[in-house]
């Protein structure tokens, strides 16, 4: 089975790399279209600044590319919220698989508990939905950071509360993406990747 | 809910672990990687690795040891120690680490946190801050606490937020190896202060003192080093002490 993991202007490429192996998987990391298009699975990873991320896909043309794309995708926190159809993040119009838009977090005015912005840490996700979360238990853990998230809507696949409750996962066809980091989430992250490697496909 | 998260600290000197007593009488206490994967496996939410190695050759031998913790590790990690400018930041990154964390740097160059935050983003740079406290005044410290600054504790930490930090990691230097609790009042007024998470660091000794650095302290993760190495408190226990006080932990 041919991994690809999509290489562009985000950190994190690496971990998610790292992860891969761990579980005895091989990927290439790499923005060659043809390659990409090859691919059994393609992951779409990233930590970064939604406005500038959105152009560098854009003048790679990997934008068209992403959206065209027929076998698993797994989209992952910075790469979940490009998928959306907008982010708050610079006013960026994103790729638009999912309708779900992208919103800055605030803290309540008014509450007994102090919320920190970003969302750092580990929380509890529920509402499982894809088959990305077979085996995973409702209320299980995984490693969020983000400042920004998806808003829940019809193709929420996971989720988790924080402020307001929002997607965790989101889920459309062949597209699935994680707000959160499977590759920094434990066995439990370990667990999605897996489930997303053995997809029926 | 958002877990509060357990942090071992692991100091590493020559690619070795280490602890130092009031960072002084250093024993080595093992191999970093296995370390690392042990406390995670006992459920560390986080691990901290800071190098307290000075010399080139040192820093060369670190940069390959984050490969080696990146490849391992499956939870997230923060490497520190060293760390001047952008380009020492970028070998960490490019080696897997997940944040940086920056302390006398940070004080000596405070755009070192902008520049920082600007290329890698907020939730990369920590910024860890050594106080002491003396008559009611909290002095940064650099150095690893032997160096009075001008700086003040509440003063410096809101200005590292304001230039773009992610998260503060606070060391009280009057508390750090004492083993008789964390400076919780310092910590909740921190938390008051600021909208990003704080680390709380120095003086953990039991698991009670957890417990109040979450409630009292108001901290949104808790840092210890020795109490761990020397297994005086084991991770699964202090979580189940945890749960069990009504705290939100994984």
């Amino acid at each position: 089975m041919k991994i690809v993991i999509i290489k562009y202007n985000a950190g994190n490429i690496r971990s998610v790399d790292f992860a891969l192996q761990r579980l005895g998987v091989t990927a290439i990391i790499t923005d060659d279209h043809q390659e990409i298009r090859n691919a059994d699975r393609v992951i779409f990873p990233g930590v970064g600044e939604a406005s500038t991320t959105m152009g560098y896909l854009k003048d790679h043309k990997l934008d068209i590319l992403i959206r065209d794309l027929k076998q698993p995708v797994l989209g992952v926190c910075l790469g979940l919220q490009l998928m959306c159809a907008h982010s708050e993040e610079g006013n960026t119009t994103c790729l638009g698989i999912f309708p779900e838009k992208v919103i800055k977090f605030v803290r309540p005015s008014e509450d007994s508990i102090t919320y920190k912005i970003p969302h750092m840490g580990w929380n509890s996700v529920s509402g499982l939905k894809s088959a990305l979360f077979d085996t995973v238990n409702e209320e299980d853990y995984f490693y969020f950071v983000h400042s920004f998230y998806a808003a829940s809507g019809i193709d929420t696949a996971a989720t988790c509360n924080y402020i307001v409750p929002f997607s965790a996962a989101l889920h459309r066809d062949n597209f699935y993406a994680t707000q959160f980091h499977p590759e920094k989430s434990g066995r439990t992250g370990s667990k999605i990747l897996e489930n997303f490697i053995n997809l029926k496909y | 809910m958002l877990a509060k998260r357990i942090i071992p600290c692991l100091d590493i000197r020559d690619g070795q672990t280490v602890k130092g007593i009031n960072f002084v009488n250093i024993i080595n206490v093992g191999d970093p990687v296995e370390l690392g994967k042990l406390y995670a496996e006992q459920g560390a939410d986080e691990l901290v690795f800071l190098d307290i190695t000075a010399t080139h050759e040192g820093r060369k031998t670190f940069v390959e040891l984050v490969k080696k913790i990146a490849q391992n590790l499956d939870i997230p990690f923060t490497v520190g120690g060293g760390i001047s400018e952008i380009k020492d930041a970028e070998a960490l990154l490019a080696a897997g680490a997940d944040k940086i964390s920056i302390n006398s740097s940070a004080v000596r160059n405070p755009k070192l946190i902008d520049d920082l935050a600007r290329n890698f983003g907020s939730q990369f740079v920590v910024v860890a801050i050594d106080a002491r406290e003396a008559s009611n005044h909290w002095t940064v410290t650099v150095n690893g606490g032997r160096i009075p600054t001008e700086k003040e504790l509440f003063s410096w930490a809101k200005e590292t937020e304001d230039r773009g930090a992610g998260e503060i990691l606070f060391t009280s230097m009057n508390h750090d190896g004492t083993k008789n609790g964390f400076a919780n009042k310092e910590l909740a007024k921190l938390s008051d202060n600021l909208s990003i998470p704080i680390i709380a660091s120095g003086g953990a000794g039991s698991m009670e003192h957890f417990a109040e650095v979450f409630t009292e302290g108001k901290a949104d993760a808790g840092l210890a080093a020795s109490i761990f190495h020397y297994r005086e408190i084991a991770i699964p226990d202090l979580k189940n002490y945890l749960r069990g006080r009504g705290i939100s932990i994984r």
